[in-house]
């Protein structure tokens, strides 16, 4: 008896004294309990401010979109990882394998689900974030180079959600992926050769998916991994964010700081575990979409890109391809990177919408841009047809030019005719540009995808 | 320490001339581009698709459609292996048009009542030579290098041949008048 009772102490001490080499002193009273709290705070320091001005924790300055950006990245590194042993990335087994997750593996159909709506709504937040930090001016110096940062970490994001797209291997992600890469044809110089690098071939086959299968578990989660950091050093670069402030205000002012531990971490952490409960629910009652197998002798009526790039597919539908796939998209991008570079009269950093006057005008660009696009959609569906009217233009002129022609007009007579009445200074100039025109592009990017039934024509959800 | 300062204890240190330091810094910076410009291209030359080793004119690409008189006159035939329809003509004429839309590479179905190819993704409609009858195709569906030998029809997939137009020349006929 007495024996067997030494061997339990025995066995007790023995744990006891495993616990306690790896969790040193950690029953060992209030005292010890507090130095290992401040161990833990230390170790949060070393990526998170020490103190950060109270004014910029307002919920209403960052909408904490750039904090659930990091938190769906999170899930979907996490949820990727776990699909990445049961996927099959053969045209032969994609499907099958797709199949087999869904309906064989304990929480395979969740999992999934928890990785598309997690990549889709990214994208919606990484968006709403690129606007509050425009709106904010948050891209004014010194954050200038941390808005081209973001904006190669948008791409990143777009061609995540892209190459992923083609992963199930459906009728849906097939065809997708056949018409964007086929834009690749329009691309006046090295566009051939960027498609057969892309597709692996000169058709959208089984090269394709290992190639898309590579860059979407390899080589995109790299760059994500090292462009998070680099974002986020040089917000603290900055000396943190914008202060949220009235015009009047000085641009120095930092106002009251506060320790980040716990005001900073604690709204931060309710934030994500708000996000990753909203995006659980989404994932037990919504299925990510499967349609047939892939058949590349069969495409469906309408064949449609991803939603996100439906408003591309629209701008192809109006203007030739040349200027629709090439001149626009390098037109946004060159507009985009300079935003930070132009001279301003003001840094307007921390104002929303610049002034009081760049909300009035901003609200009226957007309203305009609401007005024109779908009376724009509707005429060039129903109405103008340069080819007919004017014959034996090129293509290039009749659908391109004299379409982009006209939009770029009309907008510089709406400029011409608010001009006068408002004075607006550059700063808002600037903005009303990108509100006429990010109106726009939202409202086609809707049409594409709701308002686009069979044949591409237009008709009711 | 200011930027000055800590040179000039640098250059106390390690008292050398200062142009052939340059020399030698500028040397390993050429050289470090370079080595990445190499590395750079023996990745592009990896990653290029590899030739299948299936050239056009071998055996493997050209596909036997059948006889002459088996595909009636203004009949288009579906051939699902070699990605192709066989197009005969009114006159007797045969083409091999690609089943690739020219717009953005969409399958398109030949409708048979409506005698027209018509494309399912943004209603691009091609004509029984393949002729745009309707945009955004830029261009006629692309050909197959067709032939007849034998009173057989023949068809080269092996190369898909773009075209700006339809031109008679690009019809092909057998030999003697069909009965
Ligand atoms: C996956 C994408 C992104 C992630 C995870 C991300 C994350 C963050 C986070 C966590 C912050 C801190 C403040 C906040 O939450 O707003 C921030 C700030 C910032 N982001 Fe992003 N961001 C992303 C994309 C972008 C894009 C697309 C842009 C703009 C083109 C951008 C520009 C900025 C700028 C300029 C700041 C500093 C804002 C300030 O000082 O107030 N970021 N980002
Ligand atoms: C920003 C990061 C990411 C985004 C935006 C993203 C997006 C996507 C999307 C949209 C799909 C298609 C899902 C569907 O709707 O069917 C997908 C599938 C997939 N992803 Fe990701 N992903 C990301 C990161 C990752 C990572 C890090 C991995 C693994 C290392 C991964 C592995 C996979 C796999 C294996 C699939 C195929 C399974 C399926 O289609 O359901 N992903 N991803
Ligand atoms: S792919 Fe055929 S019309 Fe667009």
């Amino acid at each position: 008896m007495g024996k067997s009772r030494n061997g339990i102490d025995h066995q007790i001490g023995f744990i006891q004294s495993l616990f306690h080499s790896i969790f040193p002193g950690i029953l060992r009273g209030v005292k010890d309990q507090e130095r290992y709290r401040r161990y833990l705070n230390t170790f949060i320091l070393h990526f998170r401010p020490r103190n950060v001005p109270s004014r910029t924790l307002r919920f209403t300055l960052t909408w904490g979109l750039g904090g659930m950006a990091v938190v769906l990245i999170l899930m979907l590194f996490g949820t990727g990882v776990l699909l990445k042993f049961a996927y099959h990335p053969f045209p032969d087994k994609a499907y099958e394998s797709i199949l087999h997750l869904q309906h064989d593996i304990q929480f395979g159909q969740l999992i999934r689900n928890i990785h598309h709506w997690s990549a889709n709504i990214l994208l919606v937040v990484v968006f709403l974030h690129f606007l509050r930090v425009f709106f904010t001016g948050a891209f004014h110096p010194p954050r200038q180079f941390n808005w081209i940062i973001g904006l190669s970490f948008f791409l990143t994001v777009l061609l995540s959600n892209f190459t992923g797209y083609l992963l199930p291997w459906d009728q849906l992600s097939f065809w997708a992926i056949t018409i964007c890469t086929g834009m690749f044809d329009y691309i006046p110089g090295a566009g051939l050769w960027l498609q057969k690098m892309i597709r692996g071939g000169a058709e959208v086959g089984p090269s394709t998916l290992t190639n898309f299968y590579a860059i979407h578990t390899v080589i995109l989660p790299a760059v994500i991994i090292l462009f998070m950091p680099f974002h986020f050093w040089r917000v603290r670069k900055a000396g943190g964010l914008v202060i949220p402030r009235t015009p009047e205000e000085d641009n120095e002012t930092r106002g009251e700081m506060v320790p980040s531990i716990p005001n900073l971490i604690v709204r931060e952490i309710a934030l994500a575990l708000i996000l990753i409960a909203f995006i659980l629910v989404i994932s037990v009652f919504f299925n990510a979409p499967l349609e047939s197998k892939a058949n590349p002798g069969l495409s469906p009526n309408p064949t449609k890109a991803p939603w996100y790039f439906l408003g591309f597919q629209e701008i192809l539908l109006h203007f030739s391809p040349l200027i629709a796939l090439f001149f626009i998209p390098v037109l946004m991008i060159i507009a985009l990177v300079s935003i930070p570079y132009m001279h301003y009269p003001s840094n307007t950093a921390g104002v929303w919408f610049a002034s009081s006057k760049g909300r009035r005008m901003a609200i009226g660009a957007t309203a305009a841009a609401l007005i024109a696009t779908p009376i724009g959609i509707l005429l060039d569906e129903y109405v103008v047809d340069f080819a007919v009217w004017i014959p034996g233009l090129s293509p290039v002129i009749s659908q391109g030019l004299i379409p982009l022609g006209i939009v770029l007009v009309g907008f510089y007579g709406f400029y011409l005719l608010l001009k006068p009445r408002y004075h607006a200074n550059k700063n808002e100039t600037v903005q009303v540009v990108f509100c006429f025109f990010l109106t726009a592009f939202i409202i086609l990017t809707i049409t594409g995808i709701w308002f686009r039934g069979s044949g591409m024509r237009l008709s009711w959800p | 320490m200011s930027e000055k300062k800590r040179k000039k204890i640098k250059e106390e240190q390690f008292p050398q001339d200062p142009s052939r330091r340059s020399f030698l810094n500028k040397l390993w910076i050429g050289l470090g581009i370079l080595a990445l410009f190499e590395f750079a291209l023996l990745v592009m030359a990896y990653l290029r698709p590899s030739k299948t080793g299936v050239k056009s004119g071998d055996s493997e690409t050209i596909i036997e459609a059948g006889p002459v008189a088996k595909f009636h006159l203004d009949s288009v035939t579906a051939f699902i292996r070699g990605k192709f329809y066989l197009c005969r003509l009114e006159d007797g004429g045969f083409l091999a048009v690609s089943r690739k839309c020219t717009h953005l590479g969409c399958t398109v179905p030949w409708l048979d009542k409506e005698k027209r190819f018509a494309c399912p993704c943004h209603a691009s409609a091609f004509d029984i030579k393949g002729e745009v009858i309707n945009p955004p195709a830029p261009r006629p569906l692309d050909l197959y290098r067709l032939f007849i030998e034998n009173n057989m029809v023949k068809v080269d997939t092996g190369k898909r041949i773009k075209r700006s137009e339809f031109r008679a020349e690009q019809v092909v006929y057998a030999k003697k008048v069909q009965t």
